[in-house]
């Protein structure tokens, strides 16, 4: 089925738990949206909030992040500073104007190929419905962004300074 | 500008189905820096190695992109047929568009999109690459070997035979695990104690092997080739060097009324015990918590009767730390306990069956104990309310196994053959007893298995019942079971003297936390995962640290000296080498930059950072700085992503490499 809009999502998995999840979708030949792009890592741990946040600026209209299940961390405890790491940034998300609807935090097992399917899917038919991210792209336009102050809102606060 | 080959394996039709991978080659040889982009059949093959070894060599590559299936498959393959051709392997990288690609979708034009899409992005990564050299470390040959059933005691006995130095640690007074309770076994019927003693006695001799007992994991740190293990030594109040294991002590001791967990509460010991006559080591255990000379400063009886004064009331736990190279985790199984369900446990309990609270409902190694001769009743079938001999006893499969409602779904795989042999052992012993049993099915997979059930049912006269139990209860000096025989299509109710549940095979209560003082993966019942479930059925996915035994999942004894035995070959094969090569993705600080606020050493879990004091030729500290020991880190990446200043590197995932992955998105 096509459809109008297809979001671009990108996803930063831990290479122990979720990449071997999503491989095991693979080996069980599950099927699954194609937006979805898998970017390896270590582990969560090595996830910094900036990848996020360059990943929306590159286009991405939804971001998942996942690990190993709590526990289950492969390095022992890297999945515990992520997770706490992102309750933080998710606050700033929410400052910079994304729509925290648009990040998604997992956990899924090497044995949960399922689990990682219905991640996936789930996320990118909800990014659908809410349609592409707009708002922050424009930043990436104005890549070279100095505080220009361009708009009436900004220029009075910047007075009101 | 870098020079770049791609190379884009149709994986026979397994990618090429979905993927046009002659499109993909296409659009990626015109990404700048790709120098060539080629697509053949089999990329993984002889040729494909050489057609990749060759490109090389030709386009004088300076990095390369397969794109093919997933690294865990075959990224060391292709970095080996670089490292052939003489790139660095490091610079070797694949695309992932089989798992993640041709098998998970079916729309060939959007595949091929995600297809070119994946690549791309892995050629910015390469250009990004670093060549990395190999670390090297040296490998402490000594093995820690966890639990001494008889997987741990068999795999202590290959390492040690092979030459290597064991360390064995088990939390019981005495080795002997599950197998020193059986009576008989299947599938010959010969007596466990027999069959199991000798290796104790084998453990305890062996020059090579270190034996603690009443000891336990404390800490596990370090990596393969180089673990430091730190053994929590409980006080036994016994010096072990001065006790001759007379036994005096025991006899003399007056308190003898503490049930007796071997003998599964059915007889008592004093309170200096060892757990049964041919334990080993068979040096005594004072249980504190029972002995009146701990509980209210009188007595000291053993103390006044022990020859040699190995008596010791103020012995303290001792913590000793032993540098190992390889560990072999046997730490078993518990079985399923029907009791109400305790509020840390997943478990139900088995309420339609009186909660454990019938004292004739017993549980099968319950039954091994009193079929065993040097069991509470020397070996004589007596039940345990009133000591009568039961006449009609029943036995119950498939309690807690394959039972989803009771939260477990699995096969104990064990229970099917070990009741065949308790009907058995049964009727050997009360010849005009009747032996009836209820099961879901007979799994009896193993050489002569078959046979040997075929011979309870066919020779021995056991009444097999098709069917499941609904209720147990007491009536009268009778329990009366009540049941449904499926295939004649009738309720089934019998008046029994005895019941004998087959529980299922749970893991170890506290499994979990072993693991996670080891660092290694379980599954939802705590059973410990393998690295592959096929192909590396020993390994744990942490280098290093091996399974044997029940503690991976339910098992028999001919299949747990196997695991043991693989794992000792897999021990032994490691410490053939004497320095192990580990992948170099490792942190590294750069010092400049490192303003010394150690936020890297608070989060790695490794406990690789230290601080490192930076001078000047005068020998006047300038700073300190974080340094990362290459030898322990793991390579998580943690430190990198919570350092501030970013002063610190994980190599093989740098900052540069993944936003160059991120801006090719
Ligand atoms: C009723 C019954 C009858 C059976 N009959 C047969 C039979 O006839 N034939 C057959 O082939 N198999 C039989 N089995 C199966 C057999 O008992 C198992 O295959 C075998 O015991 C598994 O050995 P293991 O060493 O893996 O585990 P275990 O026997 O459980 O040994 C594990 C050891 O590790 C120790 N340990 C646990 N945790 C730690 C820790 N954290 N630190 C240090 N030490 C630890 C324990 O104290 C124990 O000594 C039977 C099982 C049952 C329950």
């Amino acid at each position: 089925m096509k459809h109008d809009f297809e979001p671009k999502i990108v996803a930063f998995v831990c290479t122990w738990c979720t990449y071997a999840g999503a491989d095991l979708a693979g080996t069980s030949r599950m099927q699954y949206p194609a937006n979805v792009r898998v970017l390896k890592f270590p582990c969560t741990g090595r996830i910094d909030p900036v990848f996020i946040l360059k990943a929306f600026q590159k286009g991405a209209d939804g971001v998942l992040v996942s690990g190993c299940h709590p526990g289950d961390c492969h390095y022992m405890a890297g999945n515990f500073h992520a997770r706490r790491r992102f309750a933080a940034f998710r606050k700033l998300l929410e400052f910079v104007g994304v729509d925290l609807a648009r990040l998604e935090f997992s956990w899924v097992s090497a044995a949960e190929g399922g689990k990682w399917v219905e991640v996936v899917t789930d996320l990118t038919e909800r990014i659908r419905t809410m349609g592409p991210l707009a708002e922050f792209k424009e930043l990436e336009t104005e890549e070279h962004w100095s505080g220009r102050l361009e708009t009436a809102e900004l220029k009075e606060a910047y007075n009101n300074i | 500008m870098s020079r770049i080959g791609v190379f884009i394996c149709h994986c026979g039709e397994n990618i090429s189905r979905t993927v046009d991978v002659e499109r993909v080659a296409q659009v990626t040889a015109r990404l700048p820096g790709v120098a060539i982009a080629l697509d053949y059949k089999y990329m993984c093959s002889d040729p494909g190695q050489n057609l990749l070894k060759k490109a090389v060599a030709e386009h004088k590559l300076d990095g390369v992109v397969v794109a093919a299936c997933s690294p865990r498959m075959h990224e060391k393959t292709f970095r080996n047929a670089a490292r052939a051709a003489g790139l660095n392997p490091f610079l070797c990288e694949m695309a992932n568009i089989r798992e993640h690609c041709s098998w998970v979708h079916e729309d060939r034009e959007e595949a091929t999109a995600k297809a070119i899409d994946i690549v791309k992005f892995t050629v910015s990564r390469v250009k990004k690459d670093r060549a990395l050299a190999p670390i090297t470390v040296p490998i402490t040959k000594r093995a820690l070997v966890i639990g001494g059933g008889i997987a741990g005691i068999q795999a202590a006995l290959d390492i040690a035979d092979a030459g290597h130095q064991v360390v064995l640690v088990e939390r019981e007074p005495s080795i002997g695990g599950h197998m020193a309770q059986l009576s008989e076994t299947f599938p010959t019927l010969d007596c466990s104690q027999c069959i199991m003693t000798p290796k104790m006695v084998d453990v305890a001799n062996h020059p090579n092997i270190k034996l603690y007992t009443w000891s336990e994991i404390e800490e596990v740190s370090g990596y393969i080739g180089n673990f430091q293990v730190t053994v929590r030594r409980k006080a036994r109040s016994v010096d072990e060097d001065k006790c001759t294991g007379c036994g005096v002590c025991m006899a003399k001791c007056p308190q003898k009324k503490i049930d007796n967990a071997f003998d599964r509460n059915l007889g008592t010991r004093p309170a200096i015990y060892v757990p049964f006559p041919q334990a080993v080591p068979n040096t005594p255990v004072i249980d504190r918590d029972n002995c009146t000379r701990f509980k209210t400063g009188k007595c000291g009886v053993c103390e006044k009767v022990c020859g040699p004064g190995a008596i010791d009331y103020g012995q303290q736990d001792q913590l000793i730390v032993e540098p190992v190279g390889a560990i072999v985790v046997a730490s078993g199984f518990d079985l399923y306990n029907i009791g109400p369900k305790p509020a840390d446990s997943p478990y139900e309990g088995y309420g339609e069956f009186g909660y454990g609270a019938i004292p004739d409902v017993i549980d099968g190694l319950t039954f091994e104990r009193l079929a065993s001769a040097s069991g509470p009743t020397g070996g004589k079938i007596l039940r345990p309310s009133d000591g009568k001999e039961p006449k009609q006893v029943v036995f119950i499969q498939c309690v807690g196994s394959r039972a989803r409602e009771k939260g477990i779904s699995y096969c104990s795989k064990i229970c099917c053959m070990y009741t065949a042999k308790h009907t058995m052992l049964y009727k050997h012993k009360i010849h005009d007893g009747q032996a009836y049993v209820f099961f879901m099915d007979a799994r009896t997979p193993g050489k002569n298995y078959d046979e040997f059930w075929r011979r309870a049912v066919e020779e021995e006269e056991a009444v097999y019942i098709r069917g499941m139990v609904s209720r147990l209860y007491q009536k009268g000096d009778k329990v009366v079971v009540m049941g449904s025989d499926v295939l004649v299509g009738v309720q089934v109710e019998i008046e029994a003297d005895l019941v004998v549940l087959a529980t299922a095979v749970q893991a170890r209560t506290g499994a979990d936390l072993l693991a996670q003082k080891l660092g290694i993966s379980y599954d939802r019942y705590n059973f410990y995962s393998e690295a592959h479930a096929k192909l590396k059925p020993v390994e744990c996915a942490t280098a290093g640290i091996y399974l044997a035994g029940a503690c991976q999942g339910p098992k028999d004894i001919p299949d747990t000296v196997s695991q043991a035995s693989a794992a000792a070959a897999k021990v032994m094969t490691l410490f053939a080498k004497d320095q192990l090569e580990r992948e170099p993705i490792v942190a590294r600080v750069n010092e400049r930059n490192c303003a010394g606020c150690l936020a890297c050493k608070k989060v790695c879990p490794y406990g690789a950072v230290e601080e490192k004091e930076i001078r000047d030729r005068n020998g006047n500290l300038i700073k300190t700085v974080a340094y990362v020991n290459p030898g322990v880190c793991g390579g998580c990446g943690t430190c990198q992503a919570t350092c501030p200043s970013k002063s610190v590197e994980l190599d093989g995932y740098t900052d540069e490499q993944i936003m160059a992955m991120i801006e090719a998105l």
